[in-house]
């Protein structure tokens, strides 16, 4: 269980919800929530905005009868919150990482630049978030140490500087990830992508969310969500 | 916490299993995936995922869709073959101490026999035969639907394998009641219901269906009221051992089942939103032995 602090209306559908829960996480990880009992039936992975010892938050999108009844909870409720769960972003070595965000995918990536920065001050970080129609989410990423490009409409993959890229890190719609994959491969950048598939378990148990990759069948939820993008766009 | 079990000890054909709750194939991995919450071993027994002769990828496209307290799902019986199950997880499933169940299935008999043979090399408590898949082309749930099919391949299993078996059976066979009868006269130890109701479901925008096999499997909370009315329907047709599942989400519920004829339950979908529901319906039941006073949880059993 853990307590509502703040569930603030971003706008577009888009809602910053933060938690008491202090439970240590790492970038890219996701949480299993659930603002109710039985109804409806599985909880819901979300993914961790951020985690900074005291509090957890999740930057989610209404998207249908479980993300409309979080949207509606308010500062002091509880939610249930199952998880840390899956492998994240690694830590990265190179000294500039880029990282991609699309839509709601962009979520995973304010902990993860976060991170980046606290574990080398010096790290060059580039963030670009690309959104379909105009809201206050790109406000949330503000306080980032890093170089924060935000676009609306249009593709965010077209605005990336990928000669200049080091590793990306990316996380959004499959088709976006994909042609930041194909777009960084002349430069032979590692590239990372965060997957999203539905899960009723989140532990590895139902295979569920089954992902294809060039070593086999891999569990989004356990051995994922984070790819190497070579792993997953491979046919 | 402690538990002092002998109110919930279950004789289940031959083992002991130190109580009634199991969890159900395909909802518990090998009976690694939930020990972050509690220790396995807590549990009466633990079927395995879906296991056939040769490893199968599972079924492309979206493989779950959520319905109102459901979940339609289309795995496809996703896993890695008997073979590399029975050297790589048997072991590590033999190390929980709890009743070792290995879900068989196959697209055609030889394959269920060959299984079935490899099996008869590993310690393995029982054979739970898998006839009741609705995810799979070939075989699978097309053996559990008639009777002289599901008590056909329950002799040849029979005739061969050494350890005793479970069948689990479809409830979308025009009377389970009748194909449980009949798997018991071909010598079936017992037998598992229900599995997962077909169903289906269909994306209106894209105009096509959700699931890339058409055809889904129901399970949840949904199904509850009818696998009861199976299980109960079923144990009275039949002497054998019946294993009741289906929507089971509570203490409540498992006693629900039990009273109507069950010996033991499973849980499977259950264990996705709540991954200490294992635990938590062992610790409802001993109370709820002990709160009415009984000295075995077998005392409710078919009491209706």
């Amino acid at each position: 269980m853990a307590v509502i602090i703040e569930n603030k209306n971003l706008g577009d559908g888009m809602y910053l919800m933060k938690t008491d829960c202090t439970k240590k996480s790492s970038p890219g990880q996701f949480y299993m929530v659930r603002g109710w009992d039985k109804y409806p039936l599985l909880s819901r992975p979300i993914s961790i905005f951020d985690w900074d010892g005291m509090t957890t938050s999740f930057l989610y999108r209404v998207v249908g009868e479980g993300t409309e009844i979080l949207s509606k909870m308010t500062k002091g409720m509880e939610v249930v919150l199952h998880g840390p769960y899956g492998n994240g972003f690694p830590d990265i070595k190179e000294d500039t990482v880029t990282l991609i965000g699309g839509g709601i995918g962009t979520a995973p990536l304010y902990h993860t630049a976060k991170e980046l920065k606290k574990r080398d001050p010096n790290k060059n970080i580039k963030l670009y978030l690309g959104f379909e129609n105009k809201s206050d989410a790109a406000k949330e990423f503000e306080s980032l140490d890093a170089d924060v490009i935000v676009r609306y409409g249009g593709y965010i993959t077209d605005y990336v500087d990928y000669e200049n890229a080091g590793t990306i890190l990316t996380c959004g719609p499959e088709i976006m990830m994909k042609a930041a994959f194909e777009r960084s491969k002349p430069y032979e950048s590692k590239v990372y992508v965060s997957m999203e598939k539905r899960m009723a378990c989140g532990v590895g148990a139902c295979l569920g969310c089954t992902c294809k990759t060039e070593s086999g069948n891999k569990r989004t939820c356990k051995e994922g969500p984070v790819f190497e993008g070579g792993e997953v766009f491979f046919e | 916490m402690k538990y002092s079990l002998s109110r919930l000890v279950t004789k289940l054909v031959d083992y002991k299993m130190k109580n009634p709750v199991i969890a159900a194939s395909g909802t518990y991995g090998y009976g690694e995936d939930y020990k972050d919450y509690y220790d396995p071993s807590v549990l009466g027994g633990i079927s395995s995922k879906g296991l056939t002769l040769n490893p199968k990828p599972g079924n492309n496209g979206i493989r779950l869709w959520e319905t109102p307290s459901g979940l339609l799902n289309s795995i496809g019986l996703e896993n890695p073959g008997v073979k590399a199950f029975a050297e790589k997880s048997i072991s590590k499933m033999k190390a929980i101490d709890s009743m070792l169940i290995v879900n068989l299935g196959g697209d055609n008999l030889e394959e269920y026999l060959e299984g079935a043979s490899i099996l008869n090399g590993y310690p393995v408590d029982f054979i739970e035969l898998n006839i009741s898949c609705p995810n799979v082309k070939a075989g699978g749930m097309a053996f559990g639907m008639q009777c002289d099919s599901a008590g056909f391949i329950t002799r040849e299993i029979k005739k061969i394998s050494k350890h005793p078996v479970i069948v689990k059976l479809s409830p979308n066979a025009p009377s389970v009641s009748d194909i449980a009868i009949s798997c018991q006269e071909n010598g079936a130890d017992a037998v598992s219901l229900v599995n997962t109701f077909q169903g289906m479901a269909i994306d209106i925008r894209n105009k096509r269906a959700v699931f890339s096999n058409m055809y889904a499997g129901l399970s949840g909370p949904a199904i509850k009221p009818i696998a009861l009315r199976m299980v109960h329907q079923t144990a009275k047709a039949v002497s054998i051992p019946v294993v009741g599942l289906g929507g089971i989400s509570s203490w409540q519920d498992a006693v629900e089942f039990i009273m109507a004829g069950a010996t033991a339950i499973q849980i499977g979908t259950g264990n996705f939103p709540n991954p200490n529901l294992g635990k938590e319906i062992v610790e409802g039941l001993e109370k709820y032995c002990e709160d009415n006073g009984l000295k075995n949880i077998s005392e409710i059993r078919g009491i209706i």
